[in-house]
């Protein structure tokens, strides 16, 4: 952000930055604007996201989902938010009052923490940390925390349970996860988010997925692992509603519940955001180098911001389809399954992972025939799988496009742009 | 010793290639039905007919009543479990000819078992496919199939057909009680319903 501050006093002031005495005035005002656009930002994604989610969900179990309040369900989101700020905030007698009040907070500020080294564009992120990676584990730990006092001061057996679970859940799987992100780590050789994105390229072969094979293996490690870290399923399991009510926030009402969720549709924001800054080359614009987005001046850069803004923004959004898509797709695991996923086979992989990439980084320089070799194969091995992908979803459309002709009468295709 | 461990190395291997393969082939099935056609139907005001023609044959709705071929025997009355039904038979005095006084279906009660139009020789009592009866007023389910004058039963006759009811048209007692709920087909400039159910 304080590249976007000297550039503001630059364009709007005139003024150099450095001897400016007032600077600190543009600073804090920039600080405060930073925290209210990530909110904003935080906000307008998860409710609408919501509304995603459904429709998807619907599609993928043949059905329509909400497409009632507004054109096409648009503000359903805003129906069930509003519904949520009237009903009563209910605090069980039994429960412990100052820890119950403050859970939801805490879980909300870990997630939310985490928008400070989160990019948004090539100069748009909050404060570019030096230990970015490091933070940004650090500060999704606090969330269980927040979790262990919701369940533990709700004073019930479900939320307790959820809380239980949670604790070992995330635990856990921040080993794997920060393993894996590691191994990019290892490759730009720093820890701010920036600065791993910059040591990226435009280009599906600049990313770090495909660099070798073992950051491509990480890449996949990581995505699970995060899964696991944002509650979602299927490692849902602190919420798991066949047999935990709601888990840790089953005492919940009103405000307090609406947190919770909150901080848990952000989370599909941050999950894979980090995924692409890590893996996906981030907001590099294809045929854009970084340096050409710092040299820029004016109207160009203010464009090249915006249009990094959108890349990354498209890549994100496609890891949060396939998250929500793998929620519709994969049953719950049991707990001892998802401990044992984790300990068994995602740490001795991501260890194997880093060790691999260890070796690579250490025995081919960057740029080499090596190196290029393998970046082309490896992105061939993605396109692959992209495309076989792609034959598989046609095979299993066209199993039952006759049958369903046959039976109905109707043409089964029925595109997702199609909204009934 | 080195079999097991070669069995177990498998096994892990197995695991993993199984999950692998297994959320890639799930995916590929979920994101297919991305381009299919939603099962739902999307009652009662996205539907492409009225709801009622879509229903089977058999479909046990409302009960009707075709006083035409009425023959007043009142075995309905009779295999009715929950005496909902309620049938009074007059006579005139002079002419020995009988007719219905009164002909009245508690549809509130009634669980549409379907015993009374088993019972009835003629088909006179039947189901109907129209179950929207929801109503502001418990005596609007009420119905009454001598809506006014007494109606003459009907005597059946060698080698002629009855006259029946054209089918697929309510008699008036279940139009009326249909028409009373408002439904958008019906009532396509947004006009509030006409009439307060059946009197």
């Amino acid at each position: 952000m304080r590249q976007l501050a000297d550039a503001l006093l630059v364009t709007l002031l005139g003024v150099d930055p450095a001897t400016w005495p007032y600077a600190w005035v543009v600073y804090g005002a920039v600080m405060l604007a930073s925290a209210a656009l990530a909110m904003t930002f935080v906000a307008l994604f998860a409710g609408p996201v919501t509304v995603v989610e459904r429709r998807v969900a619907g599609r993928m179990m043949s059905r329509i989902g909400p497409n009632r309040v507004g054109p096409q369900g648009v503000i359903q989101w805003l129906a069930d938010g509003l519904k949520c700020f009237l009903k009563e905030d209910l605090i069980p007698d039994a429960a412990d009052r100052p820890l119950f009040r403050l859970a939801p907070y805490l879980v909300f500020g870990g997630m939310f923490g985490t928008f400070v080294v989160l990019p948004f564009g090539a100069h748009l992120v909050a404060a570019d940390l030096n230990v970015g990676v490091l933070y940004l584990f650090a500060i999704s730990s606090i969330v269980v925390v927040g979790i262990l006092a919701a369940g533990w001061s709700s004073n019930s057996k479900w939320g307790l349970f959820g809380a239980f679970r949670s604790a070992a859940q995330i635990i856990s799987y921040e080993v794997p996860s920060a393993l894996s992100a590691l191994t990019v780590v290892l490759f730009a050789g720093t820890l701010s988010l920036q600065g791993i994105i910059r040591e990226q390229g435009g280009m599906p072969w600049d990313w770090f997925v495909v660099r070798t094979p073992f950051t491509f293996a990480a890449f996949f490690l990581f995505f699970t692992s995060a899964l696991a870290e944002g509650n979602r399923t299927p490692f849902d399991l602190p919420e798991a509603e066949s047999e935990l009510v709601a888990g840790y926030h089953t005492e919940y009402s009103g405000m307090r519940f609406l947190f919770f969720l909150f901080a848990e549709w952000a989370n599909l924001w941050i999950m894979s955001a980090v995924a692409t800054a890590c893996f996906l080359g981030g907001w590099n614009i294809p045929g854009v180098s970084p340096a050409t987005i710092d040299s820029a001046t004016g109207l160009s850069f203010w464009g090249l911001q915006l249009l990094s803004f959108i890349v990354f923004a498209a890549k994100t959004s496609a890891l949060v389809f396939i998250v929500i898509q793998l929620r519709w797709t994969l049953p719950r695991l049991r707990i001892d399954q998802l401990l044992e996923m984790c300990w068994k086979y995602l740490v001795p992989l991501s260890f194997a992972c880093l060790l691999g990439v260890m070796i690579w980084a250490w025995g081919v320089t960057v740029g080499s025939l090596v190196d290029l070799g393998m970046r082309l194969v490896m992105t061939c091995v993605g396109a692959g799988i992209a495309f076989h992908y792609a034959r598989r979803v046609r095979f299993n459309y066209m199993a039952d496009r006759d049958n369903y002709l046959k039976m109905t009468g109707k043409e089964l295709w029925y595109p997702p742009y199609r909204l009934p | 010793m080195v079999s097991t461990v070669q069995t177990a190395v498998g096994q892990y291997l197995r695991n993993i290639s199984n999950a692998v393969f297994s959320t890639f082939e799930g995916m590929a099935v979920t994101m297919s039905w991305m381009f299919r056609r939603p099962m739902t139907i999307q009652y009662p005001d996205k539907i492409e007919k009225p709801i009622e023609e879509t229903l089977p044959d058999c479909y046990r709705g409302i009960l009707e009543v075709d006083t035409g071929v009425c023959t007043g025997c009142t075995a309905c009355m009779k295999a009715c479990p929950i005496q909902c039904i309620r049938i009074e038979v007059g006579k005139n005095a002079e002419t020995a000819e009988r007719f219905l006084q009164r002909f009245d279906i508690y549809v509130a009660r009634c669980m549409f078992c379907g015993l009374c139009s088993e019972a009835c020789p003629t088909g006179a009592i039947h189901h109907t496919s129209h179950f929207e009866i929801a109503n502001d007023k418990l005596d609007n389910l009420l119905l009454h199939y001598v809506p006014g004058e007494p109606i003459p039963v009907y005597k059946p006759k060698k080698d002629v057909e009855p006259v029946r009811q054209p089918k697929g048209q309510p008699y008036l007692a279940v139009r009326a009680l249909c028409a009373h709920a408002w439904r958008k087909e019906d009532h396509p400039d947004g006009s509030a319903p006409a009439g307060g159910g059946p009197k």
